[in-house]
């Protein structure tokens, strides 16, 4: 856990005093990763620097689950804490594996000891440890220096990290597969972590918190989700742009807005009875057929069914496309779109239909809570 | 391949011209000649290397500690100013450094290995305090940040990361150092200097070459040894000569 407790920065520059950091007072809690986001010069670097200490606090103080840094020596509390930046910052004349056991080796681990570190940190970022221990960074990509980059920064198993923008710097497709590959070793690791990033995709996607920094103060600290539906006020909501009820898309997953009621048809039912299910149930078009376990098979239309006589297994179309219920909306939104339908089967591990959603219960569950801070305002206004 | 024919044209070519030459000294005398001063240019050798050793070694012990403390940030006022300072002494001719450190420290072997030492010293602080001043600010924040102390990041990071500069500048000042030697023979600290003065003022070519030719195998000697030194000390990672 980290506690940020009224923590300030000054800066004396000859055009007098910056405030880059106002009294900032947060908690982030063990497991989690906490996104400082907004735009350059806002004081969420200066944030996340104040606490390794590579900027010095003017006031305020740090806890680290319950402990006051303050008096910590600077560099037993560096070591503590993974430190992750833009420029990678791996030493060009170690090798990989030098660079990787730095930490533990300042430490004073002995020799079996870190060397096994390598190669363990080297499976879990998922790169072979005989061909790459030995070499050095020049010889590695941009995507592989920051795997190594995160690598080094894990290798004494720190409890808390810092990320200063570290996927910045990297192609947007390694980009996504890194941010993939980190968010799945943070579900075994459980670290604390405070991660700089100046994309709002990025935090929405990497966050469980979302910490908005402006000019120095922190305007806005809530979940990604909070944060897109209910944004603290007009800057907030420009900061996150026009379409940010479509990024809640990432956010929200089947599961949360599947409904159970769903109207099948099986193969040796006649098209009588699937016309009569598709009115009960209002569909417009089809309706899905399933087998005996429960899995669609295929659909039958509307107008089939009203023009032909006969069993379903005789007159069915192709299955319409399937979501899961670990889907994000996102995924399912464009499944609609490219088939252009406005309702997919749902389905659960075993490919059984749990379910079926729609584009009106999709639309329904992100409006629910959508507000607007420039329409308030303007209504606000009104009543004046 | 067909670089590396040419390369191999080349290196024949060049072996037949060293032999010609080699024929063409032989019969026009020089090797006799130079076979006569051989007891001169041997014992005039050791002294030189003594006076390269002694100032370039000097040099090299004074000048890194130097370029590292300035480089410090507690220095970076200072550093600056006296960068500078170092720079216009660079300018100073050597045969002038050499006459000034004769009129305070009178003839001799001190006045020499004084005078070098000083002409030496400018090119190797200037290349540690540059090659450290080079390192990145990104590396410098990694190595702050993972926990290193100012000390482990000097030794760690800044100095491996410089050193192929730091050699560059010591294979400069080096070459000078051995091309000035000769230099020392004027304030009286011998040296193969005493061959090629003498030679030029009895009017004597065979015994001027036999010092300049000694002198330029030296330089040539010394410098190839200090790159194999940086071809060993300087990391792998950081070596140009080594990617």
């Amino acid at each position: 856990m980290i506690q940020l407790d009224s923590l300030t920065k000054v800066f004396d520059t000859p055009k007098g005093a910056v405030v880059a950091a106002d009294h900032i007072d947060m908690e982030v809690p063990a497991g989690e990763i906490c996104i400082l986001i907004g735009p350059s010069g806002c004081g969420k670097t200066t944030t996340l620097k104040m606490i390794n200490r590579i900027v010095r606090p003017s006031s305020g103080k740090v806890f680290i689950d319950g402990k006051d840094t303050t008096d910590m020596n600077t560099q037993d509390l560096r070591r503590s804490i993974g430190y992750v930046i833009q420029q990678i910052g791996l030493f060009p004349n170690m090798t990989i594996e030098e660079n990787i056991t730095v930490v533990p080796r300042l430490l004073g681990w002995d020799a079996p000891r870190f060397k096994k570190r390598a190669r363990e940190m080297m499976d879990m970022i998922a790169m072979d440890a005989e061909v790459f221990l030995k070499r050095y960074p020049s010889e590695l990509s941009g995507g592989q220096q920051q795997r190594i980059g995160v690598a080094r920064a894990l290798a004494a198993d720190p409890p808390v990290m810092l990320m200063d923008e570290p996927f910045g710097a990297i192609d947007p497709i390694n980009r996504a597969v890194i941010q993939d590959e980190f968010l799945k070793m943070q579900q075994e690791l459980n670290k604390t972590i405070l991660f700089v990033s100046h994309d709002i995709d990025e935090a929405i996607k990497m966050g469980n918190r979302i910490a908005v920094f402006r000019e120095g103060k922190l305007v806005q600290y809530s979940s990604p989700d909070d944060l897109l539906a209910a944004p603290e006020n007009a800057f907030v909501e420009s900061f996150l742009g026009e379409d940010r009820a479509l990024k809640r898309l990432n956010l929200v997953k089947v599961r949360d807005v599947v409904s159970n009621e769903i109207g099948t048809v099986r193969p040796d039912e006649t098209l009588e009875t699937a016309l009569a299910r598709i009115d009960d149930f209002g569909y417009q078009n089809s309706i899905l057929m399933v087998n005996d376990r429960h899995q669609p098979v295929g659909m039958i239309t509307r107008s089939v069914a009203r023009t032909t006589k006969g069993y379903c297994r005789d007159h069915f179309q192709a299955a319409p496309p399937l979501a899961s219920l670990d889907d994000d909306l996102r995924k399912v939104a464009s499944l609609m779109f490219a088939h252009d339908t406005t309702w997919l089967p749902c389905v659960d591990e075993q490919g059984r239909v749990s379910g079926q959603i729609t584009q009106r219960a999709m639309t329904r569950h992100l409006g629910s809570r959508y507000r607007s801070r420039s329409e308030e305002r303007i209504h606000a206004g009104r009543e004046e | 391949m067909p670089f590396r024919s040419l390369l191999l044209v080349w290196r024949i070519l060049l072996a037949v011209l060293i032999f010609v030459a080699g024929v063409w000294a032989q019969r026009g005398g020089l090797v006799e000649e130079f076979l006569y001063y051989l007891p001169d240019i041997q014992y005039q050798l050791v002294q030189h290397i003594w006076l390269v050793v002694m100032s370039g070694g000097l040099a090299i012990v004074v000048a890194i500690p130097l370029g590292v403390l300035l480089s410090r940030p507690s220095m970076a006022r200072v550093a600056e100013t006296l960068m500078q300072v170092l720079n216009i002494g660079t300018t100073i001719p050597t045969l002038a450094i050499l006459a000034l450190s004769m009129s305070f420290l009178g003839i001799g072997t001190l006045p020499a290995v004084f005078g070098l030492f000083v002409a030496t010293l400018l090119p190797i602080t200037r290349n540690t305090y540059v090659g450290l001043k080079g390192v990145s600010p990104a590396l410098m924040e990694a190595a702050a940040g993972i926990g290193m102390s100012p000390t482990q990041r000097l030794l760690r990071v800044e100095f491996p990361n410089a050193l192929y500069v730091i050699f560059a500048g010591v294979r400069t000042a080096m070459a000078l150092n051995v091309g000035t030697v000769p230099l020392a023979f004027l304030i009286g600290a011998g040296g193969l200097g005493a061959l090629i003065f003498t030679g030029i003022v009895l009017y004597d070519p065979m015994m001027m070459l036999a010092g300049a030719i000694t002198t330029s195998l030296l330089a040539v000697v010394v410098d190839t040894l200090i790159a194999i030194v940086a071809f060993l000390v300087v990391p792998r990672g950081v070596n140009p000569s080594r990617a």
